[in-house]
Order: C-alpha cells, then structure tokens, then sequence
C-alpha cells in the first residue's frame, strides 16, 4: 500500500514537470507579449519597453524564463505583472473566496443527483423517470450563461433580493440576522447555478450505475433469503453502484478553478476563475501560469485520492 | 420454388445497418432528433446560399431608422430604401440594436454554429483516431526505453490535467481573434477521451482472426489499419462525436459571452445571444430567440448521441 502511493506520487510529479514545461511553453510562444499589452501610449518608448523586458526577464530565452518562473514559484517571489503583488498571496486571496462557493454547489449536486438517479432507477420508464432524464438532458444542454440571467430575473423579481457580488454594499452596519441572510443570499444562487449542470450529469450517472446493478444476481439472491426491500435496494445494491463515484469525486476537485469562469464573471463574485479570467485580459503571465500549474496540482491530487479511496473502499483491488 | 419456401419461412434478413435502424425508430425522442437535425442541416446550407447570394436576406444590412422591432412587425418604414426591405415584407424575428433582420443573422449564424462544431469535433476525431490508433496498434513497438503506448497514454493523461476552459480561453484570448483559432482550439483540446476509445477497441481487435488473417496476407499496415480496424472501432467514437458537436456549441457560447467567440460581422448563435443579453429587458427577443435556438439543437444532438449509444450498445437496450 505505501509502496502503491510512494509509486503513485512519484509518477504524479514527472507529469507535473511536463505539464508546467508545456503550459510554460504554449503561454509564452503565443503572439504578443505583456509588454505590448499597451502599444498606442504614446508615453510608452522604445526604451520603456526593453526595461520592462529586463525586469521580467522576457528578454531570456525560454527555458531561462522557465527556469526564473520555478524559481519564485518555489520561493514565493513570484510578481504579478500587472500590479507587482506576489501571485501566491493573490491566489489564496481568491481560493478563499471560491471555496465556499464550490462546497455548496458540490453539496448541492451531491445530494440532490443521488436521490434523483435512485428513484428514477428504481421506477424505470415511469413519468418520473422520463420527466427527470428530459429535464436532466435539457439542463445539460442550456448555455449556462442564458440560464444565469433567466434565474437572476426570476429570484432579483420575486424575493426583491440581490444577488450580485458576495455582499450589498452599505449593509456593515446592520445586524448580523440581516448580514447573515444577504450573505446566503449571494451564495445560493451562485452556487445553485454552478450546480446544475453537474447535478444533471452525476444524476444520470447514478442512474444508470443503479440500473447495472439492479440486475446483478446477489440482488436477486438478498431478494430470495427475503431481506426487506428497503436493506436490498441500499444495503446490497447501492453500496456495489456507488463504486465507480469515488473516481467521479476525485475529478470534481479541479472544477474549484476551470468550472467557475462564467459563473464568477456574471455574479461579480472575486473568485479563482475570475483571477484567471482578469489575468489573460492583461497577459499577466506569472498568474496564468500559476493558476494553471495550481490546477493540474489538483486534478492529480483528485485521482491520488480517488485511487487510494478505491482500494480502500473496494476489497478486490489489491496493490 | 425451394428458395421461395425458404425465403417465406425464415425471418426477412437484416443487415446490421438496418437492424440498427429499426431499434433507433424506437426510440422516438432520438428518432425525432434525428430528423429535426437533418432538417436544421438543410436550413443552415439553406441559410449560407440565401445570406450570401439574395440582397433582402443580407444580415449585415444596418437600417438604423428600424431598430429594436418586435418580431412579425410588419415593414413599413418610409426612410429605409425600398432594395433593403425584409423578405416578405415582415421582420419574422425582430431587428436588433442596429436594425439587422434577426432572422437573417440567425440564418447565418446556423451555418457558421454548425461550421464551429462540427469542424472542431473533425480535427479531434482525427487527431484522437491517429493517436489511439496509434497507440493500440504500435503499442508493443519500443522507442528506446519507452513503449509507444506509455508514450502516447501519457501525454493524454497530461492533456487531461489542464482545465480545458481555462485552457481555451488562454489560447483564444492570447492569438488574433479568428474563428479559424476557435475551432482549431476547440479541437485540438478535446480528443483525448477519443484516443482513448480508439485505443480500448485497438487492443481488443488486434489479436482477432480477421486482423491475423489480414496480416498473413501481407496487406500493408496502413491499410490493416484505416480499411479493417477503424471500422470495426468506429460506433462508440461516432456517438461520442454526436455529443462533442454540442459540447462544441455550448463552448463557442460561452466564449462569445466572455468576448472572445467568433467576431462581428459574422453571426453566430452565441454571439448573438451574447450581444443580445444586453438588451434583455428593451428587447427581450434578442436573447429568447438565440437561447432556445441553442438549447433546442444541443438538446437534439444529445437525445441524438444517446440514442445511438444504446443502439450500439446491446447492453444499453430496453428489451433485453
């Protein structure tokens, strides 16, 4: 088991060397550079212009840059170029802000799809069923942006709340009741929306997992020795369909930054995936890349532990 | 007269292609999609021949005296020359903020929507088929320490590990605005769960009679490869193809909402609906009409994938 791990995180950190070489390399051989982000001020001169270059180092060649960038990543150094502040400081500023929002919208998908898929499993080709996998089907299929606004219409009219940004601005001095329930408020409908697609996706998933199971002979059998329905559906069935989730898991933990761009740009909310968002407006570099790297960190470290949480979970798997 | 009895007793033969066909009409929401795709595909070559060769369908005509109309508003405008009146007389769709006939620009915008989508999912199936094929086929073949298949399968799992919107958005927004760019990005970050199906099927059918016997033939490889394996390899990637088209729209969306989808003059559904949220509450047309447009045909390419998912797969059928 060590063994398995030691082995794992090994293999996980040469992928991590090439996916920073390769993100390094795309972002930097793309046309225009961060110094000609401004081209028609008349106040920029030639010579500006190669002071900016030597300070961030564009004037190297590539893998010397690549070399700076490890460099101040790993000691903290690291410059933004826009606003000269330390890019992991930025990072966790936002990461933040974002995680609140990502673990009620995981929440919200999480328990909301696996009652869905259960049901409509166990009723097939009911209404239910047909109902839930059209709607699930149309919700998968909506621009998520369309969506957005539709809902922010339909709640900002009827509960005559707000919604954009985390908080109303000039409420600091009411009483933390009022506070408390606009900052809900601003996070329901954020997270709700973020969570829509993926509960459609996972509920449909679930179902399909519960109809594989739901044929299997020891399902059969548990009904034979005359368990209740109830411990056969849960006991027997489900904990077999739930198998293939926790791989499911392990990838939603990089949604925190790629998921959120749109979402976080409508609602005004100061997240990770608006950082990105803000950072390939101004070409800033060091925060584009870092992000990135930040997320590939995360997708590796979702299917390290979904591998461990597999043999764990599931007594077959020997390592 | 034998062969009559014959023919009169045993079931009528079917080929696969017909069998597939049959389980497909059952579907009905899938059957139904299919034919609502043909006929959006007839309307979007329909709608590229008329915007490009008849002046009153021109989506680019501005008529600043007409803009925001409701749609089916009569034409009636006195300042608008006469050669620049909509077809039949009737905005079926309403104008926008510069006075462009909606109707037009969503005529447009079907062919160039379609164009995004299919072309991206084109350059990812081929760049997944090579790859996986490729890696299913060479696999056993060593480059020095290494193992094509480990090669290959490697540099999918570090394909993976990007944040493909993110991902997108950096390339977009970092080279010229073209639409060429979009559909090429699009692509070329969207093959690897192709590759990996092509490379599932490839091992399973490498050691089968008929690849053996091809071989023993001395039939070149490339052959053996694109005329005997890719077709015996090709349904699961088809299906996933059908659902990439939508995954492909919705993506041109949403870069058009952030600012870098395809660029004016050309029309797009998302770009329109794009420009068109800004307008919700004066003109609420020109959001509802690109919105559902979009929905409809994503929803019709999804039943549609899903369909012939279970058509191919036997395990997926209803009536076991």
């Amino acid at each position: 088991m060590i063994n398995f791990i030691i082995r794992n995180i090994w293999q996980r950190l040469v992928l991590l060397v090439f996916i920073s070489i390769i993100s390094h390399s795309v972002i930097h051989l793309a046309p225009g550079e961060p110094a000609l982000v401004d081209p028609s001020n008349p106040r920029m001169k030639a010579e500006d212009i190669q002071r900016i270059r030597a300070a961030y180092h564009l004037d190297e060649p590539l893998h010397v840059q690549y070399v700076f960038w490890v460099r101040d990543l790993f000691t903290g150094e690291l410059k933004s170029f826009k606003d000269n502040q330390p890019v992991l400081k930025k990072i966790w500023d936002r990461f933040l802000n974002s995680v609140p929002l990502f673990i009620v919208s995981m929440m919200m998908i999480w328990f909301l799809a696996f009652p869905i898929g259960i049901k409509a499993a166990l009723s097939r080709n009911s209404v239910f069923d047909r109902v839930s996998t059209f709607i699930s089907y149309g919700l998968i299929s909506i621009p998520g942006f369309f969506l957005a606004y539709l809902l922010i219409i339909f709640i900002v009219k009827t509960f005559d709340v707000s919604v954009i940004g985390m908080r109303t601005f000039g409420l600091e001095e009411a009483p933390l009741l009022f506070r408390s329930m606009d900052r809900v408020w601003h996070l329901t409908l954020p997270a709700m929306i973020s969570a829509i697609g993926g509960m459609a996706v996972l509920s449909r998933y679930v179902r399909s997992q519960m109809l594989e199971v739901i044929h299997q002979d020891y399902m059969r059998t548990a009904r034979a020795k005359g368990l209740p329905e109830d411990q056969v559906i849960y006991r027997h069935g489900l904990r077999n369909a739930l198998l293939p989730f926790i791989t499911m898991f392990g990838l939603t933990i990089p949604g925190l930054i790629g998921g959120s761009v749109i979402f976080e740009t409508i609602f005004a909310w100061p997240g990770m995936g608006r950082l990105g968002f803000e950072a390939i407006l101004a070409r800033d570099f060091p925060v584009i890349l870092t992000l990135t790297f930040f997320s590939a960190i995360l997708v590796l470290l979702g299917t390290l532990i979904s591998d461990i949480l597999y043999g764990v979970a599931d007594p077959r798997i020997k390592f | 007269m034998n062969e009559q009895i014959d023919a009169d007793a045993l079931p009528p033969s079917k080929g696969l292609f017909e069998e597939r066909w049959v389980l497909l009409k059952r579907n009905r929401m899938a059957y139904a999609s299919f034919w609502f795709l043909i006929a959006l595909f007839a309307l979007a070559i329909m709608g590229k021949v008329l915007t490009q060769n008849i002046v009153v369908f021109d989506p680019k005509i501005v008529r600043l005296s007409e803009k925001f109309l409701p749609p089916l508003t009569p034409y009636t405008s006195k300042i608008t020359p006469k050669e620049d009146a909509p077809i039949m007389g009737i905005y079926l769709l309403g104008t926008d903020e510069l006075g462009r006939d909606v109707f037009a620009r969503m005529m447009e915008g079907s062919f160039v929507s379609l164009t995004v989508g299919f072309v991206a999912v084109g350059i990812s199936l081929t760049v997944g088929i090579f790859l996986g094929g490729l890696a299913g086929f060479y696999g056993r073949v060593k480059l020095g320490f290494i193992t094509v298949d480990t090669l290959i399968m490697r540099f999918v799992d570090i394909m993976l590990c990007f944040p493909s919107f993110f991902l997108i958005l950096t390339v977009v927004a970092l080279l010229p605005p073209s639409i060429y760019n979009i559909m090429i990005v699009i692509g070329l970050t969207s093959w690897m769960g192709i590759a990996r199906f092509v490379r599932a099927e490839f091992l399973s059918l490498r050691d089968q009679d008929f690849v053996v016997a091809a071989k023993s033939q001395a039939i070149p490889e490339w052959r053996i490869i694109f005329i005997h394996m890719v077709p015996n390899a090709i349904a699961p990637v088809l299906v996933s193809a059908t659902i990439g088209v939508a995954t492909a729209i919705l993506t041109e969306s949403s870069l058009s909402f952030l600012g870098f989808g395809v660029q004016p003059p050309d029309a797009t559904w998302g770009n329109i609906l794009a420009d068109g949220k800004t307008f919700l509450f004066d003109a609420p047309w020109l959001t509802f009409i690109p919105g559902f447009t979009i929905l409809f045909v994503v929803l019709a390419f999804n039943l549609c994938g899903e369909g012939l998912r279970e058509v191919f797969n036997p395990k997926l059928r209803t009536n076991p």
